[in-house]
């Protein structure tokens, strides 16, 4: 029985497996674009695509929270910034070609280490159903975002705690790195004291009577 | 069946959209005309009622210029990348108790990440042009976006914090009882921030710098033309509606009545149906949006950025703990319910 339902369920594809097959595609094809791309811009969008396909992967996990986070911290903020930079940067793409022959073999050379490394961690006998099971399909009044907020606060407190306070340090010293006052031929402006000032302060209205009072014509 | 249904719903919303934002830039024109003792558009139609048919006619008919050394495919893709998301957020709002396409659970979360990626429109479109003014707009716009996305994201964790939900719908029943038990005034200070970091995401004056005619000449939309021009214009209008009905939603309590709670008045008006209140509260946002172009003048770029990261993020930090409290030991009047 448990066979049958097995080769069925291969047979026909469901509408869930061809959505999967057909975002995995652009995924793949997208993050190969992301490496092979002249053009760095276009090398930017095509890995806010491959981010946007692996958002809606996550979707069909029931992982929405994780999800829509992604799209909107890396899509919405960290590949704006990403773009910002590179859409700035003044490129000779056939200088950067120059070096192709040159650097080729020790490119190969990492690209067999990587390649070997993620066989290793990656390969068929870790995963499949008798490994790890299939996912539970959750009932309609479950919450993703519930459920990792009650994890996070409980179970994970402090790696959670732990985390935050090793990015806050590291923002408070990227801000240290790059913070310098000038104070050479450079003006400041108090916005403080801007809203403290008042009509007073800048225009005088003077009365005086007109110099050539018999002159008016 | 309920598949073309489904569509149906999909496509008469958008239309309603686009018709909505073809007469709210009619508004806008007479409205600012007025403030400025003008009549504004009267002649196509009775009272000039048919002016944005005929503006719609004159963009279609014309050319779409593709200026020479622009990326062509990102020129084009541009306007469809700032609309779509403009579109696409609409799917979870609901107009009444129950009338909503997607009764999404994470509806708040799924809003700000749709609002968050139609930045890219405007970004590619001054890259794809490959000109100086159209790149400074979207730079300008990048930076700006970017940085009231933060305050406007905190602004939506106090309400998700007085709610105790991130469904839309859950979130205009949380706010039940009368109009002082709306969102509005436990959140006060979000409320403002959210609806001016609004204002800022949306490029509209006073924080248009983006544009800025008097500096950039167009800004990111100054090559194109025609129906891509239009597109981006209906992109614009369309947040602009998005931000004014999610104001209401969130803080001035959706469909429910103003009068509710008040004896013998809430019996008077409850014939009236929810989505009527919802889109008057939105028309008063939509309103203050034309209100505010009509009378401050452009802010300075660095003080934009200022407004956004010393002022706005330190206030909602601050009320997000107020909240947190109120929240924790059941403050009466708004959290005590449960």
């Amino acid at each position: 029985m448990h066979g049958y339902m097995h080769v069925t369920n291969n047979r026909i594809m469901s509408a869930e497996q061809i959505i999967f097959y057909i975002f995995a595609s652009i995924l793949t094809l997208s993050a190969l674009g992301v490496i092979t791309a002249r053009n760095p811009v276009h090398a930017v969008l095509l890995l806010v695509l491959a981010f946007f396909t692996s958002a809606a992967l996550w979707l069909l996990l029931e992982a929405e929270f994780l999800a829509i986070t992604l799209v909107l911290v890396y899509v919405g903020a960290v590949m704006v910034l990403f773009l910002f930079v590179v859409m700035m940067l003044d490129i000779n793409i056939t200088r950067m070609r120059e070096g192709f022959a040159r650097y080729l073999p020790l490119g190969m050379l990492v690209a067999l280490v990587i390649a070997f490394e993620m066989a290793l961690v990656l390969g068929p006998q870790h995963f499949g159903l008798e490994r790890v099971p299939a996912p539970m399909r959750h009932t309609a009044g479950y919450s993703n975002t519930a459920e990792l907020g009650s994890v996070l606060y409980t179970v994970y407190l402090y790696p959670f705690e732990i985390a935050a306070a090793i990015l806050l340090v590291a923002i408070v010293a990227a801000i240290a790195l790059t913070l310098r006052k000038r104070t050479q031929n450079t003006r400041y402006q108090n916005p403080g004291e801007q809203v403290l000032v008042r009509r007073e302060d800048r225009v005088r209205i003077v009365k005086m009577l007109s110099e050539q009072e018999g002159k008016r014509s | 069946m309920k598949l073309l249904l489904q569509l149906a719903a999909i496509v008469g919303l958008s239309v309603a959209i686009a018709l909505s934002v073809a007469f709210l830039t009619l508004a806008e024109r007479k409205v600012i005309g007025y403030m400025q003792a003008r009549i504004g558009p009267n002649r196509v139609g009775p009272r000039g009622l048919f002016q944005p048919f005929a503006d719609l006619l004159k963009l279609v008919m014309k050319e779409i210029i593709i200026p020479s050394g622009a990326n062509r495919g990102l020129f084009i893709i541009a306007p469809i990348l700032a609309l779509a998301p403009a579109l696409a957020a609409w799917a979870v709002i609901p107009f009444d108790d129950g009338l909503v396409l997607a009764d999404v659970n994470a509806g708040l979360l799924y809003i700000l990440a749709m609002t968050s990626i139609g930045v890219y429109g405007i970004i590619i479109a001054g890259w794809a042009s490959n000109s100086k003014y159209a790149f400074l707009g979207a730079l300008r716009s990048a930076a700006q976006i970017v940085s009231y996305e933060i305050a406007m994201g905190f602004a939506l964790v106090g309400v998700l914090i007085a709610a105790g939900s991130m469904n839309l719908g859950d979130i205009v029943r949380a706010q039940e009882g009368s109009v002082m038990h709306w969102f509005w005034l436990p959140l006060l200070p979000l409320f403002l921030i959210y609806f001016i970091s609004g204002v800022a995401e949306t490029n509209r004056a006073p924080f248009d710098v983006a544009e800025g005619e008097s500096e950039i000449v167009a800004g990111f939309h100054v090559e194109y033309s025609g129906m891509a021009f239009a597109l981006f214009f209906l992109a614009e209008y369309a947040s602009m509606i998005l931000i004014s009905i999610l104001a209401a939603l969130m803080f001035l309590g959706g469909w429910l009545s103003p009068f509710q709670g008040i004896p013998f008045v809430q019996d008077w008006f409850a014939w009236v149906p929810g989505i009527v209140w919802l889109l008057a509260k939105t028309s008063f946002f939509l309103f203050l949006f034309l209100w505010f172009r009509a009378t401050f003048p452009r802010y300075r770029y660095d003080q934009i950025m200022r407004l956004g990261w010393k002022v706005f993020i330190p206030i909602t930090i601050v009320w997000l703990l107020a909240v947190g409290l109120a929240v924790i030991y059941e403050l009466p009047w708004w959290f005590d319910h449960e």
